[in-house]
């Protein structure tokens, strides 16, 4: 079986663990009060040892821990960008990121080129691993598209907005890889609140039953719009795995370090063969669930302020400044280079024209529809008879 | 026997399906077949009987106990290349897999600008009649009809079954193919060289010249045998098996309509919101000088599907249909 065979780590495994799933008393405790997480970087910025998993990052240079702390930083002002593009009347809607840049990061910068994502509509970071224009992101929530990239481009699928959906996606591409023969991987994104779905669950049973090479990457950010995870679990979500018959893994989601090293592994376990691997990424969301959201209506700010000690971007540049792996022209040169991506997503957005009309008939079908036809026609002869008023 | 080729066999709709899969699973190492009990089993049905044989457990998937996810993996399957033919069992189970039809494999390729293609067909034995306990015997094709980005189509005999499958499977759009299940252990020649005709135009079935009866899937035979009844009264009325309910072939109604100048339009689910409620909106507006009647629908009730017992009088029987027909030329 794929849980007995892993060489890999024990205690903070569901699989292998003595789980409490089923007493009575973990429904009044939080699950996650207390995490047991995967931490190779404390919030005060220092390495610390994880004889597990400091191997899947026991190369990494100067350069490329700049580079994670690059990708935070951008990420996060494109990120500010949007929201005020919002604010401002240049979107409909914007859901951000904000404190989830190392969860999405780490994650994110683990996968190979070959491999495939699956992600909700906030996986802004992934994103922008995977090399998707970030202006590209902004076209359905200007509303002038309901997707606007090529998913095969950048091995990145379409936003999804029903809760969960992808999971399933996710795992059906990865039995075709399988059945293809290759060594790809696929990873799936959701969140806390996904994990009550049933088709997160099936997906699960679907990749167990087919030791399907999918990574599914759960996000606990704690909250699914006002509801805290204690309205979707009585146990740690990654203990959920066990009862599929894989692993999970609870990984500091603030902590780009762990989240890159976690999610190697659970990769690397997929490509040979060994089949799915829950990794909940324990973070938070700091902002609202959307700029529809009002998050005073339902929490306070001390558990906020809190999360913000344990912040994903400033723990890494502690780190380093204490390594002397980067200098103040680093960071002076990043801070011009995140305004000028502000600048250019700005632009892009107001430049963003709006669709033309007929683009509502474009694409519904691959091989065209008799109906779409005639409502096309019907459409344009409404049109062009206020053409001819004008012309009149 | 001649050294020919015999390419006419007469088989049953069941078989003709089958054979069709076969035929697809052997042209194109893409199509995959997937679904609960499609593998040893061959199928509540026995539609996919011995494909798992032939063509091994990775290309013919008995599957976990979840519509849902059926149809999910299928969607992620298509978009790795595959082009995988998922089994319903039973049309009253397909609602577990309405949201992922819905949301995600009817809307994806225009979400894309037209970037992803999702070859998926969703087989689905549907329609009473046969005696079934709840949940066996609906219909519920205008639940489908109404979203755009499905297309579909239900046969009403095996050449068409064959055919139209062979046809389902090559589109890249998703296909929902309803089979009408009363109909599977019908025979019929089927010509497996024949060159098809198009896969969303409708057929006259039965040439007439007083009234038109528009059906498709397990209604069609009901239409014919109304026909042969009314015959024996002297009246002479045309049959139309549309084949597809999305799209509707409505030229080639508007042409039967303008001959016959009155419709009726039968089908075994409900009359409220169903597919009859379409056809008269359209034709009313297509042939509103050519009209005689309106268009009359026979039809379900507004009912949940009735015990077995109660099904003969809730389905469309040759008396309802006969009925409609004389409302209809009494005007």
């Amino acid at each position: 079986m794929t849980v007995e065979s892993t060489a890999a780590p024990k205690p903070r495994r569901s699989a292998g663990t003595k789980s409490t799933a089923g007493k009575r008393t973990t429904a009044k405790k939080s699950p996650g009060t207390d995490p047991e997480l995967v931490q190779l970087l404390t919030p005060e910025g220092k390495r610390v040892k994880n004889a597990e998993y400091d191997n899947y990052v026991a190369g990494i240079t100067p350069d490329e821990l700049r580079g994670l702390y690059r990708d935070m930083v951008l990420t996060r002002r494109f990120d500010a960008e949007a929201t005020s593009l919002q604010r401002q009347g240049e979107l409909g809607l914007w859901a951000s990121l904000l404190g989830q840049e190392a969860a999405q990061i780490g994650s994110g910068r683990a996968t190979r080129e070959d491999d495939y994502v699956f992600p909700t509509y906030r996986e802004h970071g992934v994103a922008w691993c995977r090399g998707v224009d970030p202006a590209n992101l902004l076209g359905m929530f200007r509303g002038v598209n309901n997707g606007g990239w090529d998913p095969n481009s950048n091995n990145f699928q379409l936003y999804t907005i029903v809760i969960g959906s992808q999971t399933l996606h996710a795992t059906g591409y990865a039995m075709g890889i399988a059945k293809d023969g290759a060594d790809s991987a696929v990873i799936a994104y959701f969140g806390d609140g996904a994990s009550s779905q049933g088709d997160v669950a099936e997906s699960f049973t679907f990749s167990a039953v087919y030791n399907a090479p999918v990574v599914f990457f759960c996000q606990n950010n704690q909250w699914a719009i006002s509801e805290p995870t204690e309205k979707q679990t009585r146990v740690p979500l990654y203990q959920r795995a066990q009862g599929f018959g894989f692993p999970g893994v609870r990984v500091d989601g603030n902590d780009v370090l762990a989240c890159l090293a976690v999610t190697k592994w659970a990769l690397e376990r997929a490509r040979s063969g060994e089949g799915p691997t829950l990794v909940e990424a324990y973070t938070y969301r700091m902002g609202a669930h959307t700029t529809s959201d009002d998050p005073t209506r339902y929490r306070g700010d001390e558990e906020r302020l809190a999360w913000e000690a344990k912040d994903p971007i400033l723990r890494l540049r502690r780190y380093l400044e204490a390594s002397n792996h980067a200098d103040e022209g680093f960071f002076a040169e990043l801070e011009s280079e995140s305004e000028a991506l502000g600048k250019r997503v700005r632009e892009a957005v107001r430049a963003m024209p709006d669709p033309d009309h007929f683009a509502i008939f474009e694409n519904v079908y691959a091989d065209g529809h008799a109906l779409v036809d005639e409502e096309r026609a019907q459409f344009a002869a409404y049109q062009a008879s206020f053409a001819d008023v004008e012309g009149a | 026997m001649a050294a020919e080729a015999v390419t006419s066999k007469n088989m049953a709709l069941a078989k003709a399906i089958n054979e069709s899969l076969r035929r697809a699973l052997d042209s194109d190492p893409k199509v995959l077949i997937m679904g609960e009990d499609v593998g040893k089993l061959g199928g509540v049905f026995r539609v996919t009987d011995g494909l798992q044989k032939d063509f091994g457990e990775s290309r013919v998937i008995d599957t976990p106990l979840a519509e849902s996810g059926i149809v999910g993996t299928a969607i992620g399957l298509a978009l790795r290349g595959y082009r995988p033919v998922v089994e319903i069992q039973f049309d009253g189970f397909v609602f577990p897999a309405y949201d992922q039809i819905v949301t995600q494999l009817a809307k994806m390729h225009a979400r894309s600008l037209g970037k992803v293609k999702l070859p998926v067909v969703v087989r689905i034995p549907y329609g009473g009649g046969i005696g079934a306990v709840e949940h066996h015997s609906e219909s519920p094709e205008s639940l489908f009809a109404h979203v755009a980005g499905l297309k579909i189509v239900s046969p009403s005999n095996a050449s068409d079954a064959y055919w139209m499958m062979q046809q389902a499977i090559q589109s890249d759009d998703p296909v929902i193919f309803f089979e009408p299940k009363r109909r599977y252990w019908d025979k019929a020649e089927v010509n497996t060289e024949a060159i098809p005709g198009p896969l969303h135009k409708a057929k006259v079935v039965r040439e007439g010249t007083d009234l038109t009866l528009a059906a498709y899937g397990p209604m069609v035979k009901l239409c014919q045998e109304v026909a042969d009844a009314a015959a024996e009264e002297g009246r002479n009325l045309e049959v139309l098996d549309l084949r597809s309910v999305s799209p509707l072939d409505f030229d080639s109604i508007q042409a039967s309509v303008e001959k016959t100048r009155r419709l009726v339009v039968v089908h075994e689910a409900p009359v409220f919101f169903g597919s009859g409620a379409e056809i008269a909106a359209r034709i009313t507006e297509r042939c509103f000088y050519h009209l005689e009647a309106p268009v009359l629908r026979v039809g379900g009730y507004h009912a949940p599907y009735p015990p077995a017992r109660l099904e003969e009088e809730y389905l469309p029987g040759l008396d309802r249909v006969l009925d409609a027909v004389d409302r209809a030329l009494a005007y």
